[in-house]
């Protein structure tokens, strides 16, 4: 098979995101890790749930699912299970993902099924016109009520190392190739991987804006140690500039080896539906 | 004349009296070893351990409707289950209590026989725990049940646990059986003849969807636990693995029924299940399967009561939200199961219709019908038609629409991994290219395609199978029930047809769409129309007044408990008044 461009993988929906916006970084971003990697189209998904990181899928040429609110993980890893040969992408935004679907990641985390997860985070709700989100800035004023955020900010990078996210990253989607490299590494992860990707919002966000990144995101140290989860929790702790790159990394049995494990413990070769019902009789 | 059909009940606090259940379900499979027909009843009590428990077997040598009226012989340990268990006595019913331990005030016709259960089991077994089986030795020799049969029921029973526990059980079960001759209690004018016995299954409702499932081809289930829908979750994990499927408890019921669509989507037959208080939660999926055309299907096992409400009780108070539970509105098939034997066909019936309309089906048991355990024939898996989902031909697949507009409905369902297939699942308003847009028009023609599906069932050849009649030809009064009320609507029919009355009864199963011609053809003759169900409300009544425009009479029981054939009769004669 020919290797396929980055444009191969284009859709043929034109983005509804803003001039500007970091996203449109990120969705070339996973153009050109998938056109590196050579992927199939027709045996990739890409599951997204609602926000402007929900439309994502259908920007892509290859098999998707646009669900509910919070919910993509699990959407997801559904999919994985019927069919482990499929590439699985799932695209959130940060309230989709750290908040109305935080509880799932813990348990994606646990179950570790071979899931590529992209956050796209720009901390702030901007399909619903600027509220503030689990990862907005202190700083941030909400553009319908001038107001702070009450609550404080999630720091999504040490949520991910608490939880044993077998691979866990943050990336900008400025940074382009560099974030490609990422998507490349975390797809060919064997479990579950987290990138966290800061995506600047130049509509609803004055804080977290592109030159706020330019300045203060530098790459994790180059001898850092990825399967140290003390150092992992320093990095994502690190409370003057922001840090990308990977965190943490580490190899455990996916959701797949697992499945795999129990049917060959339970003797499937010699079972057939009447050897089923006489349990019953 | 001896009855050769019976209610055997035993009653007690399942702290003081551990294994009442397993006492019920021993003489459960004594008897359908010996090929008799068996229909159980049981209650528990919400708590782990402690509260009054009850396992009930009605045994016939024919197919029996439904857990009869009145208990024929009752075994009880304690005067706090005596009292429980008392009203529900037939008049010339048995007791048998335990004599060491009270003694009840003689009632006028039934025949009581005290026996020391406890201290039998102490003294002459060695062991305190053994007086269950004590008990059904004292059972066995009344009701005339040969020995050999109960000896067979008890090894298989506790074998897995060692030869020392059978030799003890078997020992207690000679010893009850010793006290009956030794003092010469006379034997129950009852038959428990053990006849041929063709291949049967002995299920309880869980087990037979969870068969029926395996049948129909799933290969993914993933569920919560949540009491009573929790044995087919255990079910799954243990068989499901060896028909090279999987099965997964995950963190909360959003995240089972989310899973069962991806995978779905993906291309397995998938289902999850859950009680009311999941099946909230799993709403708004639902609804997104419906939208997205995935096929799915929702096991819904009814329980008692509003909010947390009563977990082991049951009702038939969720169907409202299985016909309307979403919003705005989206098309989903509801079925109602009727039986044990009824929830293993219906539920491939449910998966065959998930696939062909590419819609959600939620099915409808209870905790009635998901413990209680029945003998069904062997199912003849030759005979059983299964149905796969309608994927794009190469020709289709040249220009792919996802959602293109049929006349049926329904349009090919290409699946990930098919070249030239790519779409994508949309929960948001699309286009048959499955692109988000939301004109006027598209609107309108993409809801208009989503409902026709459910005109395309209602006039199928498959609106047929669901729905049941039964009783007189000419009737003046009829009875339309839905679900796990079937067998005793229909006992309650042939009671009220031997008194004379011209009474027939109509059983539709499926709820979404619902078969209106064949209610307005069975109700055309009717001069009274009774609708009985397990809800405060009337949910179904409801249903038929605005479907149908018929006005029945309610009978509404929500107690938590199911009604009995005398409890319909009674309502079929007080009708047949005023007439």
């Amino acid at each position: 098979m020919a290797q396929r461009a980055a444009k191969d993988y284009r859709g043929s929906i034109k983005p509804i995101w803003c001039p500007g916006c970091g996203h449109y970084g990120i969705l070339s971003a996973i153009y050109q890790g998938f056109s590196n990697l050579n992927l199939n189209p027709s045996e990739v998904v890409v599951v997204s749930g609602i926000g402007c990181s929900g439309r994502l899928p259908g920007y892509l040429r290859t098999y998707g699912f646009h669900g509910v609110h919070g919910r993509a993980l699990p959407l997801a890893t559904g999919v994985k299970i019927a069919n482990p040969k499929l590439t699985v992408l799932v695209a959130g935004g940060d309230g989709d993902s750290y908040s109305i679907g935080a509880g799932h990641i813990p348990h994606a985390a646990r179950r570790n099924a071979d899931l590529t997860y992209i956050v796209m985070n720009n901390g702030v709700y901007s399909l619903t016109k600027g509220q503030h989100s689990p990862t907005s800035s202190p700083q941030l004023l909400s553009k319908q009520t001038q107001l702070r955020p009450l609550q404080d900010a999630l720091n999504p990078i040490a949520f991910a190392v608490a939880c044993d996210v077998s691979f866990v990253a943050r990336g900008y989607s400025h940074a382009r190739n560099e974030l490609a490299d990422l998507i490349i590494q975390a797809i060919q992860h064997k479990g579950f991987a987290l990138i966290d990707v800061l995506s600047p919002c130049p509509t609803f966000n004055r804080v977290q804006t592109s030159d706020f990144y330019r300045n203060n995101i530098v790459p994790i140290a180059s001898n850092h140690d990825a399967a140290d989860k003390f150092q992992a929790f320093i990095w994502a702790n690190e409370t003057g500039k922001i840090p990308v790159g990977i965190f943490y990394k580490v190899r455990k049995p996916t959701l797949q080896e697992r499945l795999e494990e129990r049917r060959i413990q339970s003797g499937r070769e010699e079972m057939s539906m009447r050897n089923l019902f006489e349990k019953f009789y | 004349m001896p009855k050769t059909d019976f209610v055997v009940r035993i009653g007690g606090d399942t702290a003081k009296d551990p294994g009442i259940i397993t006492t019920g379900e021993i003489i459960t499979h004594a008897a359908a070893q010996s090929g008799l027909h068996i229909y159980t009843f049981k209650t528990f009590p919400a708590e782990i351990k402690g509260g009054q428990a009850l396992f009930q077997v009605r045994i016939a040598d024919y197919i029996l409707l439904s857990q009869g009226d009145a208990v024929d012989v009752l075994v009880v340990f304690s005067r706090e289950a005596y009292e429980l268990n008392a009203p529900d006595l037939a008049e010339d019913a048995i007791l048998i209590y335990d004599s060491g331990n009270f003694q009840p005030e003689p009632v006028t016709n039934r025949i009581d026989y005290g026996v020391p259960l406890a201290e039998i089991a102490q003294n002459q077994v060695g062991s305190l725990l053994s007086k269950n089986i004590v008990a059904i030795g004292v059972l066995t020799a009344i009701l005339g049940i040969p020995r050999e049969v109960m000896a067979k029921t008890i090894g298989e029973q506790f074998g897995a646990r060692g030869r020392a526990i059978v030799e003890t059980n078997l020992k207690a079960l000679d010893a009850g059986i010793d006290y009956v001759n030794q003092n010469k209690i006379k034997p129950a004018d009852y038959i428990f003849q053990p006849i041929t016995p063709l291949p049967k299954l002995v299920l309880d409702g869980n087990e037979a969807v969870s068969l029926g499932a395996i049948v129909a081809g799933m290969k993914v289930f993933a569920g919560y636990p949540i009491t009573p829908a929790s044995d087919i979750l255990h079910f799954m994990q243990r068989e499901l693995p060896k028909f090279g499927g999987d099965a997964l408890q995950t963190e909360d019921e959003i995240s089972a029924i989310s899973l069962a669509i991806g995978a779905s989507f993906a291309g397995k037959k998938s289902m999850t299940a859950t009680s009311g208080p999941g099946f909230s939660l799993m709403v708004e999926s639902i609804n997104l399967a419906a939208m997205a055309e995935i096929p799915l299907v929702i096991v819904d096992v009814q329980r008692g009561g509003a909010s947390t409400g009563m977990p082991t009780k049951m009702a038939q108070g969720d169907l409202n939200i299985a016909l309307y539970g979403v919003h705005n509105e989206s098309p989903r098939i509801v079925i109602g199961l009727t039986s044990v034997e009824d929830s293993f066909y219906g539920i491939i019936r449910a998966f065959n219709l998930a696939e062909i309309y590419q819609t959600p089906v939620v099915v409808l048991s209870d905790q009635y019908l998901a413990p209680r355990k029945a003998t069904i024939n062997e199912p003849d898996l030759e005979e059983i038609e299964i149905i796969d989902r309608m994927i794009p031909s190469k020709e289709q697949l040249k220009n792919y629409r996802r959602y293109k507009i049929t006349a049926s409905g329904i349009s090919p369902m290409a699946i990930p991994g098919i070249e030239n297939g790519a779409y994508i699942a949309e929960g948001i308003e699309h286009n048959e290219m499955s692109a988000p847009a939301y004109t006027p028009q598209i609107h309108a023609e993409m809801t208009r395609k989503r409902f026709k599906k459910l005109e395309t069932l209602t006039s199928s050849i498959y609106v047929d199978e669901f729905v049941r009649r039964y009783g007189h030809e000419y009737p003046e009064i009829g009875i339309i029930g839905w679900g796990s009320s079937e067998g005793v609507i229909r006992e309650a029919v042939s009671k009220a047809e031997i008194k004379g009355g011209k009474v027939a009864a109509l059983h539709p199963k499926l709820l979404n769409p619902l078969p209106v011609k064949h209610i307005m053809e069975f109700v055309r003759p009717l001069r009274r129309i009774i609708v009985p169900e397990a809800n405060y409300t009337g949910q179904f009544a409801a249903l038929l007044r605005d479907r149908c425009g018929i006005n029945p009479i309610q009978l509404n029981k929500d107690v938590g408990l199911p009604f009995t054939p005398g409890e319909i009769l009674a309502k079929i004669e007080e009708v047949a008044e005023t007439l």
